[in-house]
């Protein structure tokens, strides 16, 4: 195995709904983060982003998206129809066979082109389960339902992941759900989707995020501290909810345990869990002590969401963790698909 | 019974609210009022006529000034449509092109009217026909189409590098 | 900014496992799959989940079952198959072990409850698809 580091991260603004287009959003996020890691367009041998063209309703958006990169001459790319985190992954596997060396990713999301809770039907079994239309929010606020009555998760675990989300959002600029707010005060709000309240639900968001990834040889010159990447793996449970235990999630369990989440402690977390108990069943089914291990500092995905950009924004933000020097290990989580159905883990080391 | 069903019909239709974004906000606008604004890279200088997305491909940077191009062009080349499809308005045969406007260094498809499909060749000099004035809207669906402008031919030299 | 609908006429083949759950479905009988574990899919499992193998043992289950759990969806999408707030829940049917996804028609999320009965309420026009299941109601009416 190759040594290979997250060694830039960057955010676009996330904004709630933006009047630019995708290639427009990408842009400058592309130039600010080669400028974060000191190096030039030609410095990167492989460009790979994540996205979905459902979302941003626009058929072959990617292609497109290549002209926010300057493609000549040309580049070599790739896309993923997913969240950026699993662009990461190509790109680990591509400097991993020798095929590169510093990698850039990207994720990049427009929540606001439409309505994203009906439109994400279409990730669902279509011959069955698509054309009843159920959206997503149904879907997770039955894993909800499912893992309180199991007693794997209670009502007030969720308002107090929701509250110490807010409080962290606060020191972060890039959200758009922020505040204090008590758990019993959250408590006493009202259902939107019983048994999800709105605040168990993520501010959606418009948004980009990108990283530069390299090997031993060039990431001290692009980075103080870069953020190792020890171990990495993904997994996928079935599509169908009816053969799933919505309680726990068996694939991000099987993904943590081959990236060596329990081999040592963990400083910090940070988990792309959209919905508030998606973080207790997580930490639960990755092996994480929530009590020991502080969990998105950032505020997370609940704070804010932009689609296809989440995922690769938990990583980004767990290496800007060690990039401090806050944590010496972090535990990097994306998730896709309804209930939690697949997970991305990576465990990242300051040393 | 009767027999198993093999194909089921399952049809998605998902609304979304289109943005074109700031940097077509000009190009929109010229078209409004019957000006063609394409706009330059600072970086490359080719000015580009539609600025898609406001942003050069090849520099990967937000494309700058406005610059006023065509309303005439250059053939740089073009097809003969001889096949029907579901949806066509126009008559066949008729001759779709790549147009390169005065001024914009970057052709755009667009049609050819008034003439023999035969005689439409290139280096051929064009003019657009624009619809009337009270049906404008922010698109290029204002120009119906092009049609030969009587001008001498361009020299090859000129629309080379377009091409 | 302006509206944009992409509609994409979709037409699929839904081959011989998905294909005879629907023909039945359009006979108002619903039928899944046995896997070689014993378990029985509905809907069916076109392959062993567990082993890949193809299931082909067919098992006729009841029109009704229990709601193992459910979620509240205040304001249906227009393609929803029920026009009024109703519930969303995952139905264990009589001699299947595994649930399916369907819509239950309930005056209020009051009415709901996981382990509850429901049966199936058939749309008019019986049609090769899951949506000729209307939805489901509590067995022995609201409530
Ligand atoms: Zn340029």
């Amino acid at each position: 195995m190759r040594d290979v580091a997250i060694v830039a991260y960057i955010e676009g603004q996330n904004t709630a709904a933006t009047s630019q287009t995708p290639v427009e959003m990408i842009v400058p996020v592309i130039h600010e983060i080669l400028k974060r890691a000191n190096v030039e367009r030609s410095d990167i041998d492989f460009w790979c982003h994540g996205s979905c063209d459902y979302m941003t309703g626009q058929p072959f958006s990617f292609v497109s998206a290549v002209d926010a990169l300057g493609a000549w001459p040309p580049i070599m790319e790739s896309h993923v129809e997913m969240d950026g985190a699993w662009a990461l992954y190509e790109a680990w596997v591509k400097i991993q066979t020798g095929e590169a060396e510093t990698a850039l990713v990207f994720g990049n999301g427009k929540s606001s082109a439409g309505d994203m809770n009906r439109a994400l039907t279409l990730q669902l079994d279509p011959y069955v389960v698509a054309p009843l239309w159920p959206g997503f929010r149904a879907l997770e606020a039955m894993g909800a339902r499912a893992a309180i009555e199991a007693g794997t998760v209670t009502e007030r675990q969720m308002a107090e992941v929701v509250s110490r989300s807010l409080r962290d959002a606060s020191d972060n600029p890039n959200v758009l759900a922020y505040g204090y707010r008590d758990p019993d005060e959250l408590l006493d709000e009202p259902m939107t989707a019983n048994p999800l309240r709105a605040h168990d639900c993520p501010a959606m968001a418009d948004g980009v995020s990108a990283m530069i990834m390299t090997t031993a040889d060039r990431a001290l010159e692009m980075c103080d501290r870069p953020a190792w990447i020890r171990g990495i793996d993904h997994r996928i449970d079935f599509q169908n909810l009816g053969l799933r235990d919505l309680g726990r999630s068996n694939s991000a369990a099987l993904a943590a345990f081959h990236a060596g989440v329990t081999k040592d402690k963990v400083d910090v977390a940070e988990l792309h869990a959209t919905h508030s108990h998606h973080e207790v069943i997580l930490a639960q089914s990755m092996g994480i002590d929530r009590s020991t291990t502080r969990m998105m500092p950032s505020g997370g995905a609940l704070v804010a969401n932009p689609l296809m950009a989440a995922g690769l924004a938990r990583f980004g933000q767990a290496a800007r963790q060690i990039f401090k020097g806050n944590a010496d290990r972090a535990v990097a989580h994306a998730a896709q698909g309804a209930c939690l159905q697949q997970n991305i883990v990576a465990v990242l080391e300051g040393n | 019974m009767a027999d198993d069903i093999l194909r089921i019909r399952t049809p998605i239709g998902i609304d979304y609210t289109w943005s074109s974004g700031p940097g077509s906000v000009g190009y929109m606008r010229g078209l409004e009022n019957g000006k063609l604004l394409g706009r330059r890279c600072p970086v490359c200088e080719l000015v580009y006529f539609p600025p898609r997305n406001g942003v050069c491909p090849r520099c990967g940077v937000l494309l700058a000034d406005e610059v006023e191009v065509g309303p005439r062009g250059t053939i740089t080349t073009f097809c003969v449509v001889n096949v029907p499809f579901l949806g066509q308005t126009i008559k066949i045969p008729y001759v779709a092109a790549t147009i390169l406007l005065d001024g914009a260094d970057i052709g755009m498809q667009h049609l050819i009217q008034e003439c023999e499909a035969a005689d439409v060749r290139m280096g051929m000099r064009v003019e657009p026909v624009w619809r009337d004035k009270s049906l404008w809207t922010p698109s290029l669906e204002n120009i119906m189409y092009y049609k030969p402008s009587d001008e001498p031919d361009a020299d090859f030299d000129v629309y080379a590098r377009h091409l | 900014m302006a509206p944009l609908r992409l509609f994409y006429p979709y037409d699929r083949t839904v081959g011989s496992t998905v294909g005879r759950f629907l023909t039945s479905l359009a006979n108002k009988k619903i039928e899944g799959t046995r896997g070689l574990d014993g378990i029985v899919h509905v809907p069916p499992a076109e392959f062993d989940p567990a082993t890949g193998a193809p299931l082909t043992e067919w098992v006729v289950v009841g029109n009704a079952g229990e709601v193992l759990t459910w979620s509240w969806q205040p304001e249906p999408f227009a393609d929803n198959t029920l026009q009024q707030p109703f519930a969303w829940a995952l139905i264990r049917l009589d001699g299947a072990d595994t649930p399916m996804l369907h819509a239950v028609r309930v005056g209020s999320e009051k009415d709901m409850a996981s382990g509850m009965r429901v049966r199936a309420v058939w749309a008019d026009e019986p049609t090769p698809s899951i949506t000729t299941i209307m939805c489901f109601e509590p067995e022995h009416g609201h409530g």
